[in-house]
């Protein structure tokens, strides 16, 4: 790991009593994830792995009601047992039993490219000087299922603006770690691995866009792609990769991992459209969960007045 | 081999047949099918209904390779058990994810390969349950058996069905399509067989 020295501490090292209190809340919470995760290895059967999530620490975090929709959230139960996170499985079921294995704690992020000051990050030197929000976010899957779902993270605009990235940044790139040791479901090759994510430079500075390292307002669940993931509300879910080891800033257009794997069927953008079906299903409808009956998929999955400026000109059929 | 009292096959092969289904009614009441119920259901129903077709297609390479007789004896329970669990796959489809939408049911069936290919083997399944009694097999005679080569065309579509749907993960339905292919290259290496040995047989004139 690299960490820069300096001679003199200036002031504005000087680590926030408050934000100390918070990254110690942050550790510890890995800590007591870790006893929890060996609990459930010790007892197996007797404790589900997803209930470690119910013993994370707790985070101090503000509200952020301006970017929150008041719609009613999904249980954590259903948050933690129901998602896809290929690298422990393909069902989705499989998150929540076989997560246990990823180890959270340290947890480096490299940041590199196209950038002013590319550095190895320690996960709390990235968040520390960050007030942590609460947003409740919707989150449409491309399978035509949804969830609303309590976020705690940091805007990613505020992290790209203390990189500083150069001129020639227009696209941020993001890659999950790639460990089949941890991640088991790496062991067989229904994606190329690693997951690889991103998003124009607009996008990810625009003020939805969301470092998510809490759910909850807790720390973030191993299943739910802890230690910290990307939340992009008005794009297919798979577009919110889970347990970032690198950003990278790039010119040209990343190659992102389902674009790989389908091209016809995932595009870059994937911004949530229900004139614009997935080649095998409508998009035009999906399931809450918790609901019986499909409720209509809404353009940008809701957020079309924040976010569809974004996009003025393009034609989002082709821009899929 | 293992003998059964032939009494006792067919009963316990019926309630061996329920079983998914009481199983899945547990699940139900007991709040473990998951945050998308409808969803589990859906894929419980759709895999029996896919696993006993297999099993239906095993009892003739069975009786081939193994010799065992007795599994004759409950092909057709298991070939409307097959049906069974098909119809209870569509209902789901109908009722509990489209709610009888039929505008969205009929524009799934049109436009979706997977949904086209997945009906239509169910639509084949229908003249087979219907003809699968005695009174038709003797009304049907040599047509009957012509009739129902249809079994392997629903195998295919129906395995198709389940390859056209996944996203990525292609195993589950791959092992499926291995064990249709295997099943049905016995059938043909057996048919070879008893033309080579029937064309010895002298001509007369």
């Amino acid at each position: 790991m690299l960490i820069k020295r300096s001679d003199d501490i200036k002031p504005s090292e000087i680590t926030d009593e408050k934000i100390y209190h918070q990254r110690r809340a942050f550790l510890q919470a890995g800590s007591r994830a870790a006893v929890a995760v060996a609990a459930s290895a010790v007892l197996p059967g007797l404790m589900f792995p997803g209930e470690a999530a119910a013993q994370l620490a707790a985070l101090q975090f503000k509200k952020n009601a301006r970017f929150s929709t008041d719609e009613e959230v999904n249980s954590l139960k259903d948050i933690t047992r129901y998602n896809n996170f290929y690298e422990f499985g393909t069902d989705k079921k499989d998150p929540a039993k076989y997560a246990h294995t990823l180890k959270t704690d340290p947890w480096n992020v490299r940041v590199e490219g196209e950038v002013e000051k590319p550095a190895d990050y320690q996960l709390e030197d990235l968040i520390k000087e960050s007030q942590l929000e609460e947003r409740i976010y919707r989150m449409r899957c491309v399978e035509a299922w949804s969830m609303v779902i309590p976020w705690v993270g940091i805007p990613l605009s505020a992290l790209i603006k203390r990189f500083k990235p150069t001129s020639k940044a227009r696209y941020v790139e993001f890659t999950t770690l790639y460990d089949p040791a941890q991640m088991p479901g790496q062991k067989r090759g229904v994606l190329s691995w690693p997951y690889v994510e991103g998003l124009r430079m607009d996008e990810a500075m625009h003020p939805l866009t969301l470092l998510a390292v809490g759910l909850y307002g807790k720390v973030l669940p191993n299943q739910n792609g802890a230690p910290i993931r990307l939340v992009v509300p008005w794009k297919y879910g798979f577009k919110n990769i889970k347990s970032i080891v690198k950003i990278r800033f790039t010119e040209t257009m990343p190659d992102t991992t389902w674009h790989l794997s389908g091209p016809q069927e995932y595009g870059f953008y994937a911004n949530v459209n229900p004139d614009v079906d997935h080649p095998r299903w409508s998009q035009s409808r999906e399931r809450r969960i918790g609901e019986f009956f499909k409720r209509k998929t809404k353009m940008f999955n809701g957020y079309e007045e924040q976010v569809a400026s974004l996009y003025s000109g393009m034609d989002l059929r082709r821009n899929y | 081999m293992f003998r059964m009292k032939p009494v006792l096959i067919k009963p316990l092969v019926f309630i061996a047949c329920l079983l998914p289904l009481v199983f899945g009614i547990w699940a139900g009441f007991t709040d473990q099918l998951g945050a998308n119920p409808i969803e589990e259901i859906t894929h419980r129903t759709g895999d029996w209904a896919l696993r006993l077709l297999l099993i239906t297609l095993a009892i003739t390479p069975a009786r081939r390779l193994f010799g065992w007789n007795w599994p004759l004896r409950v092909r057709r329970m298991l070939g409307l058990f097959t049906f069974f669990y098909a119809c209870l796959h569509l209902l789901t489809y109908f009722v509990l994810d489209q709610f009888f939408d039929w505008d969205e049911i009929l524009k799934d069936i049109i436009k979706r390969p997977y949904i086209t290919i997945g009906f239509s083997a169910f639509v084949l399944l229908i003249p087979l349950a219907i003809t699968s009694t005695n009174a038709m097999m003797r009304r049907l005679g040599k047509r009957w058996g012509q009739l129902h080569q249809l079994v392997y065309v629903v195998a295919v579509f129906g395995i198709l069905h389940y390859l056209w749907l996944v996203k990525a993960d292609y195993l589950l339905p791959l092992i499926h399509a291995a064990i249709l292919l295997a099943l049905l290259l016995v059938r043909v290496w057996y048919q070879r067989q008893s033309l080579s040995t029937r064309r010895p047989a002298p001509q007369t004139s």
